[in-house]
């Protein structure tokens, strides 16, 4: 007993002690008005998986991978457009078969090697040919996502700078593919020295150099003073891990961390509020929607299917279940994509027009149907229950009675690829920011074989045919018109109701500068400073 | 008392047996398929295929767990599917966070519990008792996260005195050696002159202590002070009062060690709690442990690595339990001798 007593004085000496230290402020560095030098601390929800973007498929771990790893191309920061990176420039063969890359010259990855055409045919090579010496480290699920199996025949070293990719066939999205993650290049010789471990030691040509790394804590990075995009401003960037996000709004707040990732969206008007904090938004790349089985009565209907539109405000239900987070969609693409057609009109609340159609279809006096909701939250719809019970009353008001159904999320996938629903409600998250791999994957004649991503099982030969040519064409102007034609021939047959598109907000103090969003969901902080 | 141990050892194989029975059991017959859900939207059937020969979800149940039983006797956890690193490391990496706050919480909880648990039935049916209690009772129903989250908002927002989480100053770069930060801090402090490791990892302990701690610090509190009234009852400490020895000594003395019985019970099971119950605390202050990592893995369907924890973690309370029972007969001469 006489022990547990010392044992406490000990510990009421020791914790006000503490409680002094930490009320001390850290030194600031004095600086100019230089965008030069500060650490940056990003207080994110999630750690990375391993650091090695080709084995990964999660935002956690690309947040990481993209300040160390530059791509052949990269998107445009902001948008969703492709812009030359660790390439300087590239040709596309006549027949669309044949891609040949001029790399930047006098790049080296931070272990010193230099970059050149051998690195970029090892970084991919590791991807996909079986009897390469790193295959094994995979599984390169990206390269599977991205059905690049298919596309790529082989990567060949033309020269010291120039590659050469020839593709089994023609895909124009293949470019955007370029500029994802998992299209990283690594340094061959780091990859040779740390085999496995390569995957929590990355090196690359990125504009940061991978310091340490905590588990579930933090990641360090020092700046790469020799960046080829230089210059980079911040001396070090930091990735902490908060997985609470009223905790990583309170990090905010007290100053310990410069910006957080999703802030629950009830604290968003309180940011707003609180000054020294800025708000940075941008629509996510992605669509939440209910699709209509068009091959199940009554929505092989078209009028039908455009009384549903009609039925269905989305206001309300952004309101009522998304809140900040969210904004109403009209057209199958997210509006930050190109090619999105803002010119199409939505078809607006109005259920008199509703009523009108059904009636003009057959069904004046309504019909009964499932509505089939997800038992998930996801980055497209945060609470598809609470979505499907607005769009139940919604329906009511038009004579059509709607029962909620529900299934654990395996089987629910399982059962809507199967067409067993008549409307259920999913979404789409986009990779590489083409069109194609929204339309294509969602709304296809191809995709509606089960197990079908058009779940719509809408089949449509003119717009199938419009995403063909524009998959085969290699010119983004061209492009651009065929996928423009083709959502108004979506919005005119009305396979779906589209419901949102999800905001991605980042909260962060007003020091914080050139801090742009992706699309894509990339968090870049190589053109980022720190007003001092 | 040797025999007693060993008793209390071979008991341990089968209950260690039906944690992993249960354990994967429970993820086998868990509803949905494992793969599919992994994937989600963008699967296809040839990646499912993949990933349930992967996942060995191919064969039968029976052969399943044989494979699986076969695995964990031989001390080997597999793979997790996210990382593709061994188990036992992902949990290596992580349990010295959550031993130090469980550690430093128990300790919280075992000696402010105790102190509050003895004065409150000295003082009986006092305004002394009735607080402490009343206090206890609050204590045991708050929600760990709500207390989290306020502890945050008031000591390290408003009266800026603590940090908001972590283990550490991030902007130390501090490259731990032991993985236990206050052992860390101290070795540093020796190596290389400056306690500042040491303060700032003592600073990072003391709100998630607080809140980890105290649901365990009500228990103790009321168990103590049960246990000490009945104690405090019986006649050889009436003998004591009578025999005219000072009632400080009497208390702590006679009574207190008596009353300890079941209080060592009490903080064994607490203990082991605490690593499993610590999920909410590591969330709220960013704890990088094992229940978080435990819970992480649960929502991405890591389901060996769920299956790993849970083993780990059963056994380690399974081992505790076993501690305690040991202790137990060391107090108690009774059940040594039967």
């Amino acid at each position: 007993m006489k022990k547990a007593i010392l044992i406490l004085c000990v510990l009421l000496l020791v914790v006000p002690a503490a409680l002094f230290a930490a009320g001390g402020k850290e030194a600031v560095a004095s600086g100019g008005d230089s965008k030069m030098g500060g650490v940056l601390v990003f207080g994110r929800s999630g750690d990375s998986v391993s650091l090695d973007p080709g084995r990964e498929t999660d935002g956690e771990s690309f947040y990481a991978s993209t300040a160390v790893f530059d791509t052949l191309v990269e998107f445009v920061p902001g948008e969703t457009a492709v812009q030359p990176a660790l390439a300087k420039s590239w040709d596309v063969s006549a027949n669309g078969l044949e891609y040949v890359f001029h790399l930047r010259e006098g790049v080296k990855f931070h272990d010193g090697t230099p970059f050149n055409a051998e690195a970029v045919v090892f970084s991919f090579e590791r991807q996909f040919k079986q009897d390469h010496p790193y295959y094994n480290l995979g599984p390169w699920k990206y390269w599977g996502y991205m059905d690049m199996d298919n596309i790529v025949k082989e990567v060949v070293a033309v020269d010291d700078l120039t590659v050469k990719f020839i593709l089994k066939k023609v895909e124009a999205p293949f470019i955007a593919n370029l500029a994802m993650d998992f299209a990283s290049i690594v340094s061959p010789t780091a990859v040779a020295k740390l085999g496995e471990e390569f995957k929590n030691n990355p090196v690359g040509t990125g504009a940061f150099k991978f310091v340490s790394w905590t588990k579930d804590s933090d990641i360090v990075f020092d700046r790469n003073a020799d960046y080829w995009g230089g210059p980079v401003y911040l001396d070090r960037l930091i990735l902490k891990v908060i997985p609470d996000a009223t905790s990583r709004w309170l990090a905010l707040q007290k100053g310990e961390v410069d910006l957080i990732d999703f802030p629950s969206s009830e604290d968003i008007p309180a940011m707003r509020a609180t000054k020294g904090i800025q708000l940075i938004q941008q629509a996510g790349l992605n669509v939440g929607y209910l699709a209509l089985n068009t091959q199940k009565k009554p929505f092989d209907n078209k009028l039908v299917r455009q009384a549903m539109n009609y039925a269905i405000d989305q206001k309300e239900i952004v309101e009522g279940a998304y809140g900040e987070a969210g904004q109403v969609a009209k057209n199958p693409l997210p509006p930050n994509m190109w090619s999105y057609n803002d010119d199409i009109k939505d078809y607006g609340y109005d259920p008199a027009k509703a009523k009108e159609l059904l009636a003009k279809a057959g069904y004046a006096s309504g019909f009964k149907m499932e509505l089939w909701a997800m038992p998930v939250a996801r980055p497209y719809n945060p609470d598809a229950r609470k979505v499907a019970e607005i769009m139940q009353a919604q329906l009511a008001k038009v004579g059509i009675q709607a029962e909620i159904v529900s299934y654990e999320w395996g089987t629910y996938l399982d059962k809507t690829d199967q067409g067993e629903h008549q409307a259920a409600m999913l979404g789409w998250t986009g990779d590489n920011g083409d069109p194609d791999n929204f339309l294509w994957v969602l709304l296809s004649e191809p995709a509606a074989i089960p197990p079908a991503g058009n779940i719509a099982f809408w089949k449509n030969r003119e717009f199938t045919d419009l995403l063909a040519k524009a998959k085969a064409t290699a010119d983004q102007a061209q492009r651009d018109t065929l996928y423009r034609q083709a959502q108004v021939i979506f919005h005119e047959e009305a396979p779906w109701v589209p419901i949102a598109h999800s905001v991605v907000t980042v909260p962060a103090k007003d020091t914080v500068k050139d801090f742009v969003l992706y699309p894509t969901g990339k968090r870049v902080f190589k053109h980022v400073w720190l007003e001092k | 008392m040797i025999k007693h141990i060993l008793k209390r050892l071979a008991l341990l194989i089968p209950t260690l047996f039906g944690v992993i029975t249960l354990v994967f059991l429970m993820i086998a017959l868990a509803p949905g398929d494992p793969a599919r859900v992994m994937l989600g939207e963008r699967a296809n059937a040839e990646q499912i295929a993949q990933l349930r020969a992967e996942l060995g979800l191919d064969k039968p149940l029976i052969q399943q767990y044989g494979l699986y039983l076969s695995r964990v006797v031989r001390l080997d956890l597999g793979k997790s599917i996210a990382t593709g690193q061994q188990i036992a490391r992902e949990i290596a990496d992580r349990f010295p966070a959550t031993i130090e706050l469980a550690w430093y919480a128990m300790i919280f909880a075992t000696i402010v519990g105790m102190l509050l648990g003895v004065t409150s039935a000295i003082r009986r049916n006092t305004w002394v008792d009735y607080t402490t209690m009343g206090g206890a009772l609050v204590g045991v129903s708050m929600p760990v996260f709500w207390l989290g989250l306020v502890l945050i908002m008031v000591f390290s927002v408003w009266l800026n005195l603590l940090p908001t989480g972590g283990r550490m100053n991030i902007r130390y770069y501090f490259t731990p050696i032991t993985n236990f930060y206050v052992i860390d801090g101290i070795l540093l402090w020796i190596k290389e002159g400056t306690p500042k490791y040491l303060w700032s990892a003592i600073q990072h302990l003391i709100l998630p202590t607080i809140a980890l701690g105290t649901i365990p610090l009500a228990i103790i509190a009321r168990t103590t002070r049960s246990s000490m009234l009945e104690v405090l009852q019986q006649d050889y400490i009436k003998t004591a009062r009578s025999a005219g020895i000072r009632e400080k000594r009497v208390i702590y003395r006679y009574a207190l060690k008596n009353a300890l019985l079941p209080v060592i019970t009490v903080i064994g099971l607490q203990f082991g709690l605490l690593l499993s119950g610590a999920i909410l605390t590591e969330t709220v202050f960013s704890w990088p442990g094992i229940g978080r990592w435990i819970y992480i893995s649960i929502g991405a369907r890591d389901y060996p690595a769920v299956q790993g924890g849970i083993i780990f973690i059963s056994t380690f309370f399974v081992l505790i339990n076993l501690a305690v029972d040991i202790l137990y007969s060391v107090v108690n001469p009774k059940i040594r001798l039967q």
